[in-house]
């Protein structure tokens, strides 16, 4: 399954690429896409462990840059 | 300037007023600090509470944490100054390039504002304005002047002149009368018309475009995972440098720590790669948006990356160099009169959507009688193989009077010959020629102008036909009577010479080929789903001379790609070196880090200016 979400507050470059490392080497994660121009993210992973994935995605999100979220 | 940027440049205002006063103030020791202090706090108490943040989160390479350590140190070695204009200068980089960003997505925005945000849909007797979504295919809706079509359809009454330029690029007005297709995306300029949609809003054409434009930028180029993969190294790499440089002189050499401290700290502020993280996808970024201005949808930065360094553009030619509007030029009967001739062929055509078959059944005119065929089989490459009125009858090229065994014989016209046989006796030919578009040659000319060292088109039409728009249209090679199977392995043999080719083609029967190519191209894409499906980058209008335009827009992208990329690695390594030797200050430091950062995104901007 793969979904996109608008991440609010995505303010450095840098920090999306260390996003993107860190959200692609989540278990389950098929494939993993920080876009910083257009300040999505885009998260293909398996349907049976998805709201997991977004979970710890979350987090990984919040350890590189704080300010920054998710908005569903 | 959001209201946080206003807040920011307040907060950076005063910090300079306070650093200034604080520099004319005749005081010393603890009192200077705390002059200095008080503005570097206001500068960035932000970056110090994310810093503290981070590192209790693990995250040593953050940036704001090393700018933390570098103005911290910088304090600690005497540096009052230094310490707060790198705090101060920082934020001024920050800052602008959170604007420049901000600005740059908004300009892609406003260019991609074509979705319709509503639609007048006929229910019954009564006029509904709906969102485009609730419209469903077969229903009626209405468009005024001024009003933006808002799903594809077919106008089934009214006369209008549309402006779809937002598609396009083209600003010319086209003229749509009833029976004509009409896009969503597109502005009807004069009359009201009704249109019957053909699909929902979520197959129209505009929702494709954004769909397209907006995942372009997903897709990474390769300039772009190799500047991640260096600022992975970089940034480590040059606070290891800093420690080392901070620890061994001193323990090893017994030099004094204060000024190898200060080396190392200088260290710490080009320890940063933003500007190159930064300036790489928002010249991409640029340029994509600058193509698709003007009506170039390039499917990701990748292909950027390959149509600058193209240096081979094999063409297709009927429906890309030629207009493919095909017309009966001439019939030439052997043993049977004309008219039946171009009956049987128009029979044998009734069911091909190729335009050369179209062309005969639109000069056939009459109505076809179903019953009257057999079957027809489609021999690929070659024609058809029919039964009409109880007899087999050939209708094809010269390979295919070959293999049928009739006796056949060239036409003096040029132009794409049909030829009819039944079993083995041949009946005669038909002959159909195709314009040249009128900018096909201008196009070729412009890429030879660009550099483009090679140009080839390739045509499953006869020799002639072949010879006859090649030279017309000036491209520098051509390959005729190919089968689609024959153009897929011309463009490989073009490949393994180590060329970068390009293909153009419609993208309705030669999608193989598109995929094969470094970069296949899709012309008149406005309306076919397929051709937008199988290209890499899409002309949407079908003028080739949109061609050389993308390769001007690509080329001028990655020139600024690289300049940013050199500029950047230059300044950074030329602070490293004098720091390294205590030959540099910390005010350059932070040239190094906020000067190029604010450099190159004034440069990457310039990706998104209109070109000629």
């Amino acid at each position: 399954m793969k979904k996109t979400f608008k991440l609010e507050r995505l303010d450095c470059a840098n920090c999306a690429a260390k996003m993107e490392t860190a959200i692609s080497a989540i278990d389950g994660v098929i494939s993993a896409r920080v876009n910083f121009m257009m300040q999505r993210l885009t998260i293909e992973a398996d349907e049976s462990v998805f709201d997991e994935v977004l979970k710890k995605a979350e987090k990984a999100i919040a350890r590189v840059e704080p300010d920054c979220r998710i908005s569903f | 300037m959001t209201s946080e940027h206003k807040r920011t440049l307040c907060r950076i205002a005063s910090a300079v007023v306070l650093t200034v006063a604080a520099l004319f103030l005749r005081i010393e020791g603890m009192p200077r600090l705390a002059a200095f202090c008080v503005p570097y706090l206001i500068a960035g108490y932000d970056v110090l509470w994310g810093a503290l943040r981070n590192i209790i989160r693990g995250q040593v390479f953050d940036e704001r944490f090393l700018m933390t350590v570098a103005t911290v140190g910088a304090f600690a070695v005497g540096e009052y100054p230094e310490a707060a204009g790198v705090m101060i200068f920082y934020q001024i980089g920050e800052l602008f390039q959170s604007i420049a960003v901000g600005r740059s997505r908004r300009s892609i925005a406003e260019l991609m504002d074509i979705r319709p945000d509503h639609a007048v849909v006929l229910r019954g007797d009564e006029e509904i304005t709906v969102s485009p979504d609730e419209v469903s295919a077969g229903e009626t809706i209405i468009v005024r002047p001024g009003e933006r079509v808002p799903l594809d359809g077919e106008i089934i009454s009214g006369a209008t002149a549309v402006d779809s330029s937002a598609l396009t690029g083209e600003s010319l007005p086209v003229e749509k009368n009833t029976g004509d297709m009409i896009y969503s995306g597109s502005v009807n300029l004069t009359g009201l018309i009704r249109v019957r949609t053909t699909g929902e809003y979520g197959e129209s054409t505009v929702a494709g475009i954004l769909e397209l434009v907006s995942d372009a930028s997903d897709r990474k180029s390769r300039t772009e995972s190799f500047i991640t993969r260096f600022a992975r190294w970089y940034t480590p790499c040059v606070v290891a440098g800093a420690v080392l440089l901070a620890l061994i002189p001193p323990l090893a050499f017994s030099q004094p720590w204060g000024d190898w401290i200060r080396r190392a700290l200088i260290f710490l502020m080009v320890s940063c790669p933003c500007a190159l993280v930064v300036s790489v996808p928002l010249t991409f970024f640029g340029g994509i948006g600058c193509a698709s201005r003007r009506g170039i949808l390039v499917k990701g930065a990748e292909y950027i990356e390959t149509l600058a360094k193209t240096d081979t553009v094999v063409f297709d030619k009927t429906g890309t160099l030629t207009k493919g509007v095909f017309k009966v030029n001439a019939v030439h009967p052997n043993e049977i009169s004309a008219d039946s001739l171009l009956d049987i062929a128009a029979a044998a055509e009734s069911h091909s959507n190729h335009p050369v078959g179209a062309s005969i059944v639109a000069a056939h005119g009459g109505h076809i009688d179903n019953s009257r065929i057999g079957f027809i089989r489609e021999i690929s490459g070659k024609g058809i193989e029919a039964e009409i009125d109880g007899e087999v009858y050939t209708v094809g090229n010269g390979t295919l009077m070959d293999d049928s065994g009739a006796e056949w014989h060239q036409c003096h016209l040029t132009g794409t010959v049909i030829h009819v046989a039944r079993g083995s006796r041949y009946l005669g030919h038909i002959v159909i020629s195709d314009a040249v578009k009128p900018d096909s040659a201008q196009a070729v000319a412009e890429l030879r102008k660009l550099g483009i060292t090679r140009t080839v088109m390739l045509t499953g039409d006869g020799e002639k036909a072949a010879q006859a728009a090649a030279a017309e249209t000036g491209v520098d090679e051509y390959r005729s009577q190919l089968l689609p199977a024959g153009k897929v392995s011309a463009v490989e043999e073009l490949i393994s010479e180590g060329r970068k080719t390009a293909f153009v083609g419609d993208g309705i029967n030669d999608a193989p080929v598109l995929a094969r190519a470094d970069v296949g191209i899709a012309m008149g894409a406005l309306g076919s789903d397929a051709a937008i499906e199988s290209a890499d980058v899409v002309l949407m209008d079908d003028s080739p001379s949109k061609l050389p335009a993308a390769i001007r827009i690509a080329r001028r992208t990655m020139s600024i790609v690289k300049q940013n990329i050199v500029f950047s690695l230059v300044v950074k390594a030329a602070i490293l070196l004098l720091a390294a030797l205590g030959k540099t200050d910390m005010w350059v430091a932070v040239f190094g880090d906020v000067g190029v950062m604010i450099i190159t995104v004034l440069n990457s901007a310039r990706a998104m200016l209109k070109t000629r």
